[in-house]
């Protein structure tokens, strides 16, 4: 996993509330059994003006003019700012895959779908939740070139004028992604405890481990 | 000391370390296993030379991309056949129990895991999908997870977790006749809004809940997810343990005693505090339809089409614009008036025998509506296909002019063959009625299996309460 240190980017405003993970990356997409392509595909039916498929190429596809992330002014972005409940809907981490991928870094957003927000921290991919009134704020103050400094370590974000803005993160989350740490190979290091558990459980409950084939 | 709730007794049951922070390394009795979100996940176990930790925890269906109807052919999409046939040879490989496309067990994945006894009170269960929510029906913890957590379980059994905050909804009353588990939770999204949950583990409570089959108690907890929460709970009673008898991989012998007694405990104290309460009054509920483009945009039957204007939140107003624009319906609007294209009885949320039992009452001895172009019902497993088939329950829908199918998530999702095309509107016993979820441009109104039966005849929506049939 990519870790996660500081940020320097524009922002790109995506004004809705309840962005879903059927809108994030459709369906037909989640097909691939690869990890990586999903990023010209994010956004699909809202960013294209045709049905998407899966390996398209997106080369020669009619845009939608209208939808933000095709105005030129926000093409580099890697802050995306949203309203409350972003990547409400399924578990697929295809979402945070296809952001990342089109190379999104950090979401800044009222509030968070719980998978969602956890999926992020696996992918190098940091969602801040900030006050309404302070995301709010942000949309207010936002121009086409306006630009924000994230920085994982102070838990900060400074605006143009210079003024910052606190975060909270869990200190677990923040360790790993600052690192990029894999986080299968830190929980083998407790295996000695899983095994206890296991033989601890099995005396309360002992047909949670018999052999059982159907 | 004040008592505990459920979701406590469950989180503690399952800690195998605490980290200084408050996440804790908790234990997962139960992986379930499908061919979207597992190939990564195979994948990065594979490269990075590891096993699985314990393969007997594992249970794997495809659900998604299988079709529905002539099965012996195979799956015609090549993408979907890659998919389903990696999710076999990783089982192979990895010595994973797997049901294959054709056998009688396989299913949706949550529906198979307690119709099995894979799933069974007390568990914690976790799979690759959001609806895994439906298990905590049983009184088990269940969650969806994304694919680097599927990889993680597969891994070490375990997954690095916070524990979530407590909420208790408490559905009390009786309902009234034509209503069911599924108008329950959709009035609930109504009322807590699809955000409303995030951040807690859902209990449903109360007598309206209690009176639920286990059936019906999926359908509630499957659907917490649309709510917010990761999980979604339901003590257990003697309905609970009722249902666990005799279930392939249920506790046998002096397991099944040992595990009844430990099963009776699985309920809030009665002295327990949640961080949040809901009273909901049942006897108000009505049959539900949803009018939007998220589960909470959701009214009674007997309702119009809200008007944006009357909206006093911008962002809330602007999302129900949106949501007009794109189903194609005027504030205002009666929802009986409201005329579908096609009819989805099925997914993880309506597809169990119940569930087919309530819509074959609807239409037994009438005929679908001339409008409506393609009516489904696709059982949740191949076991309840067959049972449903001994009921007769097939000869009612093929009669009425329903397609009779094999199990599979089906146009829930529209992975598969089964979809609408752009601009068709389909009253649909599913889950989430998402823009393009059912297909591109495709228009979902959520509702129970009856509700769909009745509208599937009528060619618009009724109040299934009422309603003599025309």
């Amino acid at each position: 996993m990519r870790a996660f240190t500081t940020l320097t980017s524009i922002v790109a405003p995506l004004d809705r509330a309840n962005v879903d993970t059927d809108a994030i990356i459709p369906k037909q997409f989640l097909k691939s059994i690869y990890r990586t392509g999903f990023g010209v595909y994010l956004f699909d039916e809202w960013r294209y003006l045709d049905q998407g498929q899966p390996d398209m190429d997106c080369t020669n596809r009619p845009i939608n003019n209208d939808f933000v992330l095709n105005k030129p002014e926000y093409k580099s972005a890697q802050i995306l700012l949203t309203r409350e409940n972003f990547g409400c809907g399924s578990s697929r981490e295809h979402a945070p895959w296809a952001l990342e991928d089109y190379g999104f870094r950090a979401i800044i957003a009222p509030s968070f779908a719980d998978i969602f927000y956890n999926n992020c921290f696996k992918n190098g991919l940091l969602p801040i939740a900030l006050d309404a009134e302070i995301v709010g704020g942000l949309f207010k103050e936002l121009t086409d070139d306006y630009s924000l400094t994230i920085d994982l370590a102070t838990q900060t974000i400074t605006t143009p004028n210079g003024k910052t803005i606190a975060f909270d993160v869990d200190e677990n989350r923040k360790f790993r992604l600052l690192n990029g740490l894999d986080d299968i190979g830190l929980t083998l290091q407790h295996a000695d405890k899983i095994h206890a558990y296991e033989t601890e459980r099995a005396k309360r409950a002992p047909w949670l481990f018999r052999e059982v084939s159907i | 000391m004040s008592g505990k709730t459920l979701y406590d007794k469950l989180w503690e049951d399952h800690v195998v370390h605490t980290e200084d922070d408050g996440s804790c390394l908790i234990y997962i009795d139960r992986h379930l296993v499908h061919e979207v979100t597992s190939p990564q996940a195979f994948e990065g176990i594979r490269l990075a030379g590891r096993k699985p930790w314990n393969v007997a925890r594992n249970l794997a269906v495809a659900d998604h991309n299988v079709p529905t109807n002539n099965r012996d052919k195979g799956i015609a999409d090549p993408i979907s056949r890659l998919q389903v046939e990696t999710l076999d040879k990783n089982c192979a490989e990895f010595g994973i129990t797997e049901f294959g496309m054709n056998d009688i067990r396989q299913g949706i994945v949550h529906v198979i895991g307690p119709e099995q006894g894979a799933t069974l009170p007390g568990m914690t269960v976790v799979c690759g999908d959001s609806h895994t929510s439906t298990h905590g029906a049983s009184g088990a913890l269940a969650f969806g997870i994304g694919t680097s957590e599927v990889e993680h379980t597969l891994a070490t059994q375990c997954l690095i977790q916070k524990k979530a905050k407590n909420l208790l909804i408490n559905v009390n009353g009786e309902v009234g006749s034509g209503v069911t588990a599924k108008d329950i939770v959709l009035s609930i999204i109504g009322t807590i809004g699809t955000a409303g949950g995030n951040g807690f583990t859902i209990e449903f409570g109360g007598s309206a809940i209690r009176a639920l089959s286990m059936e019906g108690r999926m359908t509630v907890c499957n659907m917490a997810i649309e709510a917010g929460a990761r999980a979604g709970l339901v003590g257990v009673d003697e309905i609970t343990i009722d249902y666990y008898r005799n279930r392939p991989l249920s506790p046998k012998g002096d397991d099944w005693f040992m595990a009844e007694r430990v099963w009776q405990n699985l309920h809030s104290d009665k002295d327990a505090i949640f961080d949040k309460v809901i009273n909901i009054d049942a006897t108000q509920i009505k049959p539900q339809v949803t009018w939007g483009t998220s589960p909470e945009l959701v009214v009674s039957i007997d309702d119009v089409v809200p008007n944006p204007a009357d909206e006093t939140d911008s962002v809330k107003a602007q999302s129900m614009q949106r949501a007009l624009d794109y189903m194609g319906l005027q504030a205002g609007q009666k929802i009986t008036d409201i005329q579908i294209d096609k009819v989805f009885i099925g997914s993880c949320t309506n597809s169990r025998i119940e569930d087919l039992r309530a819509a074959a009452v609807v239409v037994e001895g009438k005929k679908v509506a001339p409008n409506v172009k393609l009516a489904l019902i696709v059982p949740g497993s191949g076991l309840i296909k067959q049972q449903a088939e001994s009921e007769g329950l097939d000869k009612i829908f093929i009669d009425a002019g329903f397609e009779w199918r094999d199990a599979g998530c089906s146009m829930c999702l529209a992975m598969n063959a089964d979809r609408l095309e752009e601009g068709e509107r389909c009253a649909s016993t599913s889950n989430r009625n998402f823009e393009g979820r059912q297909g591109y441009g495709g228009r979902t109104h959520l509702v129970s299996p009856a509700m769909a039966a009745a509208a599937g005849i009528a060619g618009h929506f009724v109040d299934v309460s009422s309603w003599a049939g025309e």
